[in-house]
């Protein structure tokens, strides 16, 4: 069975039972009690309309659940006033439930939970596996959220950039555990494309599918960082590449840009260059001026500045690197990069030391560590 | 079985034995100690002794409560003599000797020239939760 496709039906069956009128809470927990059942029972007994067999048993544990709680007697009338099984309900419907799970009363780490949830089909338990918490926690954060979200009502247009950035954080924080967050993103973001033509949902997919490309070649096999100028690009995904170009390029078509359509240019540009020396710096800065206009976004502004070091040479780069604040997250790590560039071997090895004792992640501080070794070694030869 | 952490100092412990500063080994130096410190937690899950490792900043601060309606007091950075948590690992072993043992083992994890580091570790029992039967005989 492919749990990925029966995943793809939790958010329509679920938009189903919150039509028929069903609360959202309550919906939600039927459909997670449906999938599950659909796990047991569909390897020996594979239902002919899938989607059909999860709308009819999520609405029995619903129906079973409201009658198991008899102080909730308005559920009860709904019982008896069972609605017809009308037309299968139009995409809008997913789109409502993204908008729900993205809702701005939603803290950013609820709105992904639940979006993982009520929309992606998780598991509490593959949830609470990929953020490293315990699953009880998860299940509070999750039932807190649904309670959040109880009282917007669920035909209310939303707003997209909230559901893009919620996918945007479940494809760049993903940790550990069975489920591949970052595949679950692009899946996400791909049923979002499907359901609304916009050209920043298709900026996002195309960003994800251009850095999901290199994700082989990111990490060398004892797990440290390997930088983009020296990944091997024959491990590049030309399929995943070809695909994200394609979407970007119908995307940018339409001319109406947003950050995520600049960030997905820029990482096609990568994408595009044979090796690290063909790389068009030049373009690349364009596209973070770009991108300065539509965010003003200080870490934009620190990636500039590594392009402009590298389109018209470190000491550019350098004063670039001057005008931003110092305490910036990896500000040290590009300065050390642009003064390693620029000869001054001694200054780059003392700043990727420091950069190493601020970096927010192990990998990262073995990486600039590493860094900081190799020239260091080099200087007491 | 009885939880023991084993904790890494940033500061405040004695001086490891081959106590030179990372960035000052050779690359393959560093390589060889990431390797070992990943094959040692990989090991300790397969015995089944292994139940969490995390890796703290050395940035932090002190705060504490200042009265009703107040923000907190912080307190910060630490200063360079504190005594300094640099991580953690949690393991769940049939003895003290074996908690040893392991910490041991940890220690001597190859640092510059390959060689061990030697690097003082701090083994601490966790307070167990109380027995079901607690009188005496």
């Amino acid at each position: 069975m492919n749990e990925a496709l029966l995943r793809s039906l939790t958010p329509s069956v679920l938009a189903i039972l919150v039509r028929r009128g069903a609360d959202f809470a309550a919906a939600e927990d039927a459909v997670q009690d449906a999938l599950v059942e659909a796990v047991r029972v569909w390897p020996a007994d594979p239902p002919r309309d899938a989607k059909g067999w999860l709308v009819t048993v999520a609405w029995r544990k619903f129906l079973d659940a409201a009658r198991s709680d008899a102080a909730r007697r308005r559920r009860e009338d709904l019982v008896d006033e069972e609605p017809a099984h009308g037309p299968a309900p139009a995409v809008d419907d997913t789109l409502q439930l993204y908008f729900l799970c993205a809702h701005p009363s939603l803290t950013p780490s609820s709105a992904v939970a639940l979006t993982l949830r009520a929309v992606g089909g998780l598991t509490t338990r593959q949830i609470a596996q990929a953020y490293l918490v315990p699953e009880a926690t998860m299940a509070q954060r999750i039932s807190r959220a649904k309670r959040t979200v109880s009282g917007v009502r669920f035909d209310q247009p939303g707003d997209v950039a909230t559901v893009l950035r919620v996918l945007y954080l479940v494809f760049n924080e993903g940790y550990s555990g069975d489920v591949d967050l970052a595949a679950e993103a692009i899946r996400l973001t791909r049923q979002l494309a499907a359901a609304i033509d916009h050209p920043e949902v298709a900026g996002l997919l195309a960003l994800m599918l251009l850095h999901h490309a290199r994700r082989a070649a990111r990490t060398a096999p004892d797990g440290s960082l390997v930088p983009l100028a020296e990944q091997d690009r024959g491990r590049w995904d030309t399929g995943l590449i070809a695909e994200g170009v394609e979407i970007l390029q119908a995307a940018l078509a339409r001319d109406r840009l947003g950050e995520f359509q600049a960030q997905a240019a820029i990482a096609a540009l990568h994408a595009d260059a044979p090796t690290a020396e063909e790389t068009d710096w030049v373009q690349i800065v364009e596209w973070y001026d770009e991108l300065t206009r539509l965010t003003d976004s200080p870490v934009v502004r620190l990636n500039r500045a590594v392009a402009v070091g590298e389109a018209d040479g470190p000491r550019a780069g350098l004063a670039a690197l001057a005008e931003l604040d110092a305490s910036l997250p990896r500000h040290t790590a590009v300065a050390a990069y642009l003064h390693e560039r620029d000869g001054d071997l001694d200054t780059a090895a003392r700043l990727y030391a420091e950069a190493a004792h601020e970096a927010p992640n192990l990998a990262e501080r073995t990486h600039l560590t590493r860094q900081a070794a190799r020239l260091n070694a080099r200087r007491c030869r | 079985m009885a939880k023991y952490l084993l904790l890494k100092h940033y500061r405040g412990a004695p001086a490891a034995v081959n106590d030179v500063p990372m960035d000052q080994w050779t690359p393959e130096e560093i390589s060889a100690h990431v390797q070992y410190m990943n094959d040692f937690a990989a090991r300790l899950e397969k015995t089944g002794e292994f139940v969490d490792g995390q890796a703290l900043a050395p940035e932090g601060a002190w705060v504490r409560y200042d009265g009703e309606g107040r923000p907190p007091v912080t307190d910060g950075p630490f200063a360079e003599t504190k005594d300094l948590i640099a991580g953690w690992m949690v393991i769940d072993v049939d003895s003290y000797e074996r908690a040893v043992e392991l910490a041991g083992e940890l220690s001597a994890a190859p640092g510059a020239g390959g060689k061990p580091i030697h690097e003082w570790l701090e083994v601490r029992p966790f307070l167990t939760a109380t027995p079901t039967i607690t009188e005496c005989h």
